[in-house]
């Protein structure tokens, strides 16, 4: 186990709350388009917006995405589940209460298994259970009053809830990228924090170290990225113990996470939280799931982070490390794959992958697409490219320069590179040549390295480079130059 | 010949397929009896002339074009006003919604129309169906056909008297307790609540989610089967509606009673009931024996408890089913600023008559933290013990037959003041709703002040066939159907 976090005899305990929006065509409950960003009020219908008398229908795909959720941490899948009201009042609710699971969830007791600074630690799932997104309240477009966008109303949601397993904020991270890691998998969520569709909220307590009983807990909202749930949490931890130490009565409530001042805030307490008068959902009859059904969905699931990375690992003598980074996106390790089927050596491919298209993906915001379709480089041209390094027909720092040229061209490499005579000059009297004419007009540069100075040899090579039009093959060029030197 | 405002629905309908009269003569005698007979009885808030002789017009272009308009064609009929119509006002007789106009039709208004009804109304109801007799309906009163001085029942009053003083030839209402069968009994016309799930509860405006549910109200039973086939089976749109076929009800009408077995329930004849009521029933089941049904008695054993379990679970389903009236999307929102808070209070201050506030609040209640296993837990529990009372009973037999009501019709404003006394109106009615049976109310005969009697046969879940053939069987050996209070 990665090392607990302790202070002055406290440690911590930590369980995570995760809203995820699924990636369904669909609403839950009605036939409006749950796509992101459309104009303000024009994916809603009378069902999302809560009108008098009309009704909630379940979308079967959102159920299909529950169970592999459940299926991938290990939960049981419910034969028999319901859906409950949570009542409340909210502009962005329009029915006045939200459709959700309450005492029979959809997947229950489950665990995920996480590997937090290279120990493997395994974090209990209490449920997971499907509900409605709400719409959203928009405070400053409007003069006189506030305005309401229902676009994601009844948009569909799973919430999972953890044990209170974790015991350092960074575990708390590992938790959250890898079920993120597991859902964009599983193709069900884009898990991009900051537009909200994968959002996270902590349970956080202090208790004496030993101790079995649990403290009082905060629950701390309004956390956007993997770095302030982890700073968030050590916030809140710190705040817990000095507080137990000065005798302050820390209260059970709800704080939200101030990103620029960098603490936590109380929202409201327990006495002033709502009364939610959850009770089963009548207008929905008993979710009642065939065994038979979780067997075929069971049966279709793609193989997970975890189960891949290994097998980079064992197949492709990856370093773990290299494997990690490879298998967090399902995209990009079968692209890595691709590559692999198209005739590239494992690490070398796995090196431009990690240096050059993962920036490529970063900077052209790839990454927040669920699944990437149209890579900018295709694995076949990357995994060209990667031979041609390796065969000795380009170098390395040619092959970078050429990556720009062929971004969404789908140009072959190699018809590149030939057309353009951009081949390595590996030819030994065509360098000697080089060699000797860079050393005829550098007598001063020259005279220093015979005196002992290492450090010209550098310059020297860079002169030779720029003299064959950065072609030469650069070990040649410093096996050329030190013989020469030294004669 | 009789006046064309007289005729049963399905010979008027048969009638427009034989070109005999066309829809807009039918729909211009509706309009011109609703002109003479309203200003007495009060039964319609929204007539719909424009728009019902469009729809006329467009079945008569039909049927010249040789089509066949359907089931109902040119049948001029109400609906009640918790049925959503588009573009036409639909009030649930609430301030709340006073102006407001669905931009859909529930589903049951567009089978009525694809069956090629005319819809000439909107008819009055008790506030969100909230009501034994219609004067919980803040937008008119509504008048017994039979005695202006007395109610027409509730919650479908409007439906009923419009039927009873053929305004319409026949109307839908809704039944969540009795809100069919009541103001059936009360007006002296056929109304029938079908098996919970029959009837699709797409656009009707929710009382109680888990008991409403849409009937028709007719001048005898040949027409209630006609528009219970009309509206009767499965909806997409809702998803506690069943999937099973839907029988000929028509086809049922034939079959007699020969061999059936009826169940006399001993709890339904209450302590303090009207003595002509008991004594009209029992006559009527006198009939039905000399028709060849053997009479059984039968316990109901929880009936005691059906008031208290029926008010728990309706009020607290009403509770949150009312809570997306706040003022913020559609209907009333009180004037002047303020806080959120201030305009959903006085939104809803304003535009709730107080029976609703009532069932709010004591719902509210019921869902609590705290009161919740008492109260509606408590009463799902007992609701169970309701339905083992049918399933056993319905072991023996294939009907029970009892009164509707322990009275007929009692004075308007007799007991506005005294809910409780109101509330055991519907004492013979609840106990099927929560069970989900189906139900029929038809007249069996006069009070001593000339007032109708309503008899009610409660069948098997999804065998409302065989409560219309025993139905049917009485009407042909009796003489109290079809009778007019009204010349």
């Amino acid at each position: 186990m990665s090392a607990p976090w302790t202070l002055d005899g406290f440690e911590a305990v930590i369980g995570l709350e995760v809203h995820a929006e699924l990636q369904t065509r669909s609403k839950i409950f009605c036939g409006c388009s749950a796509t992101f960003g459309a104009d303000p009020n024009t994916n809603v219908c009378p069902v999302c917006l809560g009108m008098p008398g009309v009704l909630p229908v379940l979308n079967r795909r959102v159920v299909e995405f529950a169970i592999r959720a459940g299926l991938a941490t290990n939960c049981s899948i419910a034969p028999r589940s319901r859906f409950a009201r949570k009542n409340y009042f909210y502009p962005d609710l329009p029915k006045g209460y939200q459709i959700s699971m309450y005492e029979a969830p959809i997947c229950v007791g489950g665990w995920l298994d996480l590997v937090v600074e290279d120990t493997p630690r395994r974090i209990g799932l209490t449920r997971i259970h499907m509900e409605e997104d709400t719409g959203k309240n928009i405070h400053d477009a409007h003069a006189s009053g506030s305005l309401v966008d229902f676009n994601r109303s009844t948009v569909p949601l799973l919430e999972i809830v953890s044990e209170p397993d974790m015991r350092n904020p960074a575990e708390a991270g590992a938790y959250l990228r890898t079920l993120r890691s597991i859902l964009q998998y599983l193709e069900i969520c884009d898990g991009n924090m900051e537009e909200g569709s994968f959002r996270c909220d902590a349970n956080v307590s202090v208790r004496p170290l030993g101790a079995t009983t649990l403290g009082t807990k905060v629950e701390i909202k309004n956390m956007n990225s993997f770095r302030n749930v982890e700073r968030a949490i050590a916030y809140e931890l710190t705040r817990q113990v000095r507080a137990t130490q000065t005798r302050e009565a820390i209260v059970q409530e709800t704080r939200l996470w101030d990103v620029d001042r960098e603490e936590t805030r109380s929202m409201r307490s327990k006495e002033s939280a709502h009364d939610y008068r959850y009770f089963p959902e009548p207008d929905l009859q008993p979710l009642v799931i065939d065994a038979a059904w979780v067997d075929d969905i069971r049966a279709a699931m793609p193989e997970l982070p975890e189960a891949r990375c290994a097998r980079f690992v064992r197949d492709h003598g990856l370093s773990v490390y290299d494997a990690d980074v490879l298998t967090q996106r399902k995209d990009v390790a079968d692209y890595f794959e691709a590559g692999i089927v198209a005739g590239a050596s494992p690490k070398e491919l796995a090196n431009w992958i990690t240096t050059e298209l993962l920036r490529i993906v970063r900077e052209q915001k790839l990454d927040e697409q669920l699944v990437i379709r149209e890579w900018p480089l295709t694995p076949v041209q990357l995994a060209r490219l990667s031979r041609l390094v390796e065969q000795g027909t380009v170098n390395r720092n040619t092959a970078k320069k050429l990556i720009p040229r062929l971004l969404g061209t789908g140009v072959d490499p190699e018809t590149l590179v030939a057309s353009e005579g951009l081949g390595q000059v590996s030819d030994r009297g065509a360098l000697e040549q080089a060699v000797a004419d860079v050393i005829a007009r550098n007598p001063d540069q020259v005279a220093q390295f015979r005196a002992g100075k290492d450090k010209v040899l550098g310059f020297l090579v860079g002169q030779i480079m720029k003299a064959t039009g950065g072609k030469a093959n650069p070990q040649l060029v410093g096996e050329l130059l030190r013989s020469a030197l030294a004669g | 010949m009789s006046a064309l405002h007289d005729l049963t629905a399905r010979d008027a309908a048969a009638r427009v397929r034989r070109r005999e009269v066309s829809a807009t003569e039918l729909t211009r005698a509706a309009l011109s009896r609703i002109t003479a007979v309203e200003p007495q009885v009060g039964a319609i808030l929204t007539i719909c002339e424009r728009e019902a002789l469009a729809a006329a017009e467009i079945i008569d272009r039909r049927v010249a074009a040789g089509e066949d308009p359907g089931l109902l064609a040119g049948v001029p009929v109400g609906l009640k006003d918790n049925i959503c119509t588009a573009g036409i006002r639909t009030t649930a007789s609430s301030r709340i919604l006073e102006a407001f106009v669905p931009p859909y039709d529930a589903t049951v208004a567009a089978r009525l129309q694809q069956a090629g009804a005319v819809l000439v109304g909107k008819l009055n109801c008790d506030e969100f169906a909230m009501g034994s007799s219609t004067e919980n309906a803040a937008l008119g009163v509504t008048r017994n056909p039979w005695d202006p001085e007395r109610v027409a029942g509730g919650s479908s009053g409007g439906s009923a008297a419009a039927v009873a003083a053929r305004e319409v030839h026949a109307s839908l209402g809704s039944d969540t307790g009795g809100s069919i069968r009541l103001p059936a009994s009360f007006c002296g016309v056929v109304g029938m609540k079908p098996t919970y799930g029959r009837v699709s509860r797409y656009g009707v405006i929710a009382f109680a989610s888990s008991l409403d549910q849409v009937g028709p109200l007719a001048r005898d039973v040949g027409d209630a089967a006609l528009v219970l086939q009309a509206i009767a089976g499965h909806d997409p749109a809702d998803g506690t509606s069943s999937q099973r076929p839907v029988p000929s009800y028509v086809a049922a009408l034939e079959g007699g009673v020969r061999g059936l077995r009826l169940g006399l329930p001993r709890e339904y004849f209450v302590e303090g009931m009207q003595p002509d009521v008991e004594a009209s029933v029992r006559a009527a089941v006198r009939t039905l024996e000399a028709q060849g049904a053997t009479v059984e008695p039968v316990s109901l054993p929880h009936t005691e408890y059906a008031i208290a379990t029926y008010y728990l679970i309706t009020s607290a389903e009403a509770s949150s089913n009312l809570a997306r009236y706040d003022g913020v999307r559609y209907g009333l929102r009180a004037a002047g600023g303020g806080t959120l808070a201030e305009m959903y209070e006085r939104s809803r201050a304003a535009g709730f008559g107080p029976e609703v506030k009532r069932r709010i609040m004591l719902g509210t209640y019921a869902l609590s933290a705290g009161y919740y296993d008492a109260y509606y837990l408590k009463a799902q529990q007992v609701r169970t013990l309701i339905r083992r009372d049918f399933e056993q009973a319905f072991a023996h037999v294939d009907a029970l037959i009892a009164p509707v009501a322990p009275s007929t019709a009692f004075r308007l404003g007799e007991r506005v003041d005294d809910p409780l006394t109101m509330y055991l109106s519907d004492i013979l009615t609840i106990s099927l709703n929560l069970a989900g049976l189906p139900g029929i109310s038809l007249p069996c005969g006069l009070d001593a002040a000339g007032l109708p009697i309503g008899l009610q046969l409660i069948g098997k879940a999804f065998d409302e066939a065989t409560l219309l053939r025993i139905a049917a069987a009485y009407e042909a050996a009796s003489d109290w159907t079809a009778r007019s209070p009204i010349p």
